[in-house]
């Protein structure tokens, strides 16, 4: 009985995560572990991120998230609001400001990159 | 309307794709932690000749291709890398040097990222690469683990130099021995079984200090072994290697392995090896080491599906082992009806299958389905002297996990159900032992990571087995590193059972004439009760810089706790008694571990461990015989191979191994404390290049022997004859010599 009990929970798992789950990659500035911490804790703090993480080589964060539950601005927007410019969105001066050190990054090069 | 929208909107975006025209970037290559521009680079489109090459500061333009998004990179040295490039104009990427020698970890860091976090990871988790394997003397997974201060190799008796391994001061029934995942040296196997994997099969090792993961079962008391083997699709399709050394021992390896479609891919491997010469060098009229032949094939089929997300492997395995030792006079048992002189043979026969499935699902990539299952049929005829013991174990072994994610990846979870059947059937002359076990089990295991500077893992399993009963096994991991220092805690603690095979676990009692007694406790396994341990472990590394080079310290403090054991007492002269634990049990294990790289070719490791394994015999509390009380560990490595396959690998190891209790014997009627002493191995390999090296060792250079290692060898059927005392090696020196060849 346990075990019938435990295949229902199994098929429950499987089948209930029919979600448009899609993945996107888009540039973060950043630059140290801390950012990267900080980056990935934001974006998972979003309801409907499955998965996120940020390429300290090449400043792609990979999000994998619910498309029905929350929209990729709103990612954008959170990361912008804690400190990192995004290919969509800056991150408002005062807070930047007030970032550690280690974390302050080159506020020109993603400009560049977009142009 | 809407289409005519979104096809208005494609053309918008293709304009602005073209309108986009260059793409820049920049090209790094990686040296230890540091990033540098590498110059130099062919930059190309996918199947045209336009193209460009990167200039000082690793800066490339290239105008962007209507017809493909592929962008090729490649520069000598390095492995050749495609880029999609999809609405970027900018890239930013690191190459990754192509030697030859490391080319394989490489691939397998890409493709299991997350088995590779060692240093993240809640486990205490050591991770021997096939190049370390390299270092070892030959041949087989019991050799694997000579550079390697956690474990320690005693032999189990002066006959047939077997290598036992210990861990955390308890010897391998306690340790969990998997082969990609699948238990595999256990029961009938678990005192030959580390001798029938070939050296060069293995790929890697993973050594989980502690106890191990729920997912694999519920034996694993100390720590777990995992051996994973080369596989098909990423290894070279023609390998060859050759080894002989002065004590005789021969062995010859070929490994074959090709693509057959894109999905599908076969590898076959032969092992042969054989020792027939006959030796005393301390003249005792033993054979100081056996006369052996072994046969071991093995064929795996390899289907990988990536794009839908199927991965799958078929093993199929055949052994065929035979260990002869004891008087240099025999010469077999049928010349022998008159025991003339006394023999020992061991004849192995071992078939073993096993197919694993797994299941990604699409774009939902933390979520996965995974089957394993395993069957295997384990046949051993042995005699010695004039005591027969047979024993056939035939296996059956399956684990359905499922992994998947509670609201994001920083939750993860793995569950899943087992079931595994065990059918021995064993005798000693003509006493029988038959017996079935069959085992119903499910676990959970819950994964959490901050991404910061916590992780852990707990997990629990319940298993019914029809001769110990239901029981729970709970397990604990966690890591903690606190923010920007580099220092790392891991503390485990967690509780194992396992059922003691007696007379399969400590064949050494064969290498004997003692009375075998057994003083049974109302359990259902030999009239004995289950093992039963709760293992704690507290584990600090911490990393820094010495002279500019990166070093680390790591502290290991471990104990283990019997609640119930099966005691294997060779305290009272001419006996061997087997019973349950009455008092208490433990082993405490302390070590302490530098690793530091003095320069880009030599690296050293120095550790010191000490042990204190005490177990309540029934004349009293006592430490357990043979095993050291300390250990003293020292290994230089210098190695100038470089990134063309070219140079010299050299590898010393200083051993100090600490005293040892012998117990009550013929020549010692109170027992005594065996004093320390050094051993001293040496290889070097000169490579050629990466198809063909060769290699030269000495082991045991200081020539240590122990002093009559079989008591009363004069009277060898007589009551006192004991050759399962070994606290020191049989054999003196020995110099070894091999070639490895492989072909790409």
């Amino acid at each position: 009985m346990k075990k019938i009990i435990f295949l229902i929970f199994i098929s429950n798992l499987v089948f209930s995560q029919k979600k448009d789950i899609v993945e996107e990659s888009f540039e973060v500035n950043g630059v140290c572990k801390m950012c990267k911490a900080r980056i990935e804790k934001t974006a998972f703090k979003q309801k409907g991120v499955k998965n996120a993480e940020w390429d300290i080589n090449n400043h792609l964060l990979t999000v994998l998230y619910d498309k029905s539950k929350l929209n990729i601005y709103q990612i954008h927007r959170s990361i912008a609001k804690v400190g990192h410019d995004t290919s969509e969105e800056q991150a408002p001066d005062e807070i930047y400001d007030n970032l550690p050190m280690c974390c302050l990054y080159n506020r020109n090069e993603l400009k560049k990159g977009k142009q | 309307m809407k289409t005519i929208l979104s096809i208005l909107n494609l053309l918008l975006i293709s304009n602005i794709l073209i309108a986009q025209g260059n793409i820049e970037g920049q090209i790094f290559s990686k040296s230890s932690e540091n990033l540098t521009p590498l110059s130099g680079v062919n930059i190309y489109w996918l199947s045209t000749s336009k193209g460009t090459i990167s200039n000082e500061d690793g800066k490339f333009s290239i105008s962007s291709n209507s017809n493909t998004n592929k962008l090729i990179l490649s520069f000598l040295g390095f492995q050749t890398d495609t880029l999609l490039v999809e609405n970027q104009s900018n890239i930013s990427h690191v190459m990754k040097e192509s030697n030859l020698g490391e080319l394989d970890e490489i691939e397998i860091t890409e493709r299991r990222k997350s088995l590779q976090r060692s240093y993240l990871s809640a486990q205490n988790i050591t991770k021997i690469s096939s190049e370390e394997l390299l270092k070892a003397a030959c041949c087989n997974l019991s050799e694997s683990f000579e550079t390697n201060p956690s474990i320690d190799i005693n032999f189990s008796d002066a006959l047939t130099g077997t290598k036992q391994i210990n861990m955390l001061g308890l010897s391998s029934p306690y340790i969990m021995m998997t082969q990609e995942n699948i238990p595999f040296v256990r029961g009938a196997s678990q005192v030959y079984g580390l001798t029938f994997t070939p050296g060069p099969w293995i790929e890697s090792i993973q050594v989980t200090k502690g106890t191990g993961s729920v997912v694999n079962g519920f034996e694993s008391i100390v720590g777990q072994i995992n051996a994973e083997l080369k596989k098909p699709s990423l290894s070279n399709p023609f390998f060859l290697n050759a080894f002989a050394s002065v004590n005789g021992r021969r062995e010859f390896n070929f490994h074959y392995n090709k693509t057959l479609t894109q999905k599908f891919s076969l590898g076959v491997y032969g092992h042969t090896s054989q020792r027939n010469i006959v030796t005393d060098n301390n003249d005792d009229g033993f054979l100081d080491m056996p006369k052996t032949r072994q046969i071991n094939l093995l064929k795996r089929l390899q289907y990988t599906d990536a794009e839908n997300g199927f991965v799958g492997f078929l093993s199929l395995r055949f052994l065929n082992d035979t260990k002869r030792s004891g008087e240099t006079t025999f010469n077999g048992r049928s010349n022998n009806l008159n025991l003339s002189s006394w023999g020992s043979e061991i004849f192995t026969q071992r078939v073993d299958a096993s197919l694993k499935i797994g299941y990604v699902f699409p774009l939902i990539t933390y979520q996965s389905i995974g089957f394993q299952s395993a069957y295997s049929k384990h046949n051993q005829e042995s005699f010695f002297g004039v005591r027969d013991y047979n024993i056939s174990h035939e296996s059956y072994y399956s684990n359905l996990i499922f992994n998947s994610i509670i609201t994001n990846t920083k939750h993860k979870f793995k569950t899943g159900l087992n079931f595994s059947r065990d059918i021995y059937s064993e005798n000693i002359d003509t006493d029988l032992y038959n017996r079935k076990d069959d085992v119903f089990g499910m676990f959970f295991e819950y994964a959490y990571d901050n991404l910061e500077n916590l992780n852990l893992v707990a997990g629990l399993r319940l298993d019914n087995h029809n001769n110990i009963g239901t029981f729970l096994s709970p397990r604990f991991h966690l890591r903690y590193q606190k923010n920007g220092t580099p220092t790392i805690f891991r503390i485990s603690v967690g509780q194992g059972r396992k059922v003691g095979n007696i007379f399969a676990e400590n064949q050494n009692i064969f290498a004997s004439n003692r009375t075998i007694q057994i003083f049974p406790s109302n359990g259902s396994i030999y009239g004995l009760k289950p093992e039963i341990a709760w293992n704690y472990g507290l584990s600090i590394t911490r990393n820094f810089n010495l002279f500019n080079r990166s070093a680390d310290i790591i502290l290991d403090f471990y104990n283990t706790t019997f609640l119930n054991q099966v005691v294997a007492d060779f305290e009272k002269l001419q006996y061997i008694q087997f019973y349950n634990l009455t008092g208490k049990s433990f082993s405490k294990s302390f070590q302490i571990e530098l690793n530091y790289k003095a320069s880009n070719y030599v690296s050293t490791r120095i550790a010191y461990k000490n042990e204190n394994v005490k177990v309540s015999y029934r004349d009293g509390f006592k430490r357990k015989p043979l095993r050291p009380y300390s250990r003293f560990f020292f290994n230089i490595e210098y190695n100038t191979v470089n990134a063309v396959g070219k140079g010299w690998r050299n590898d010393f190891t200083y051993n100090i191994i600490g005293k040892q209790r012998v117990p009550a014997n013929l020549l010692y009627l109170n027992g005594f404390v065996a004093s320390s002493y050094n051993i001293i191995n040496f290889q070097t390999a000169k490579v050629f290049s990466p198809k063909f090296e060769l290699y030269l060792g000495a082991e045991n250079l200081l020539n240590v022997r122990q002093k009559n290692p079989i008591i009363a060898a004069d009277n060898p059927f007589g009551r006192n004859f004991d050759a399962s005392l070994v606290y020191a090696p049989v054999f003196g020196t020995f110099f070894y010599s091999g070639i490895r060849f492989n072909l790409n």
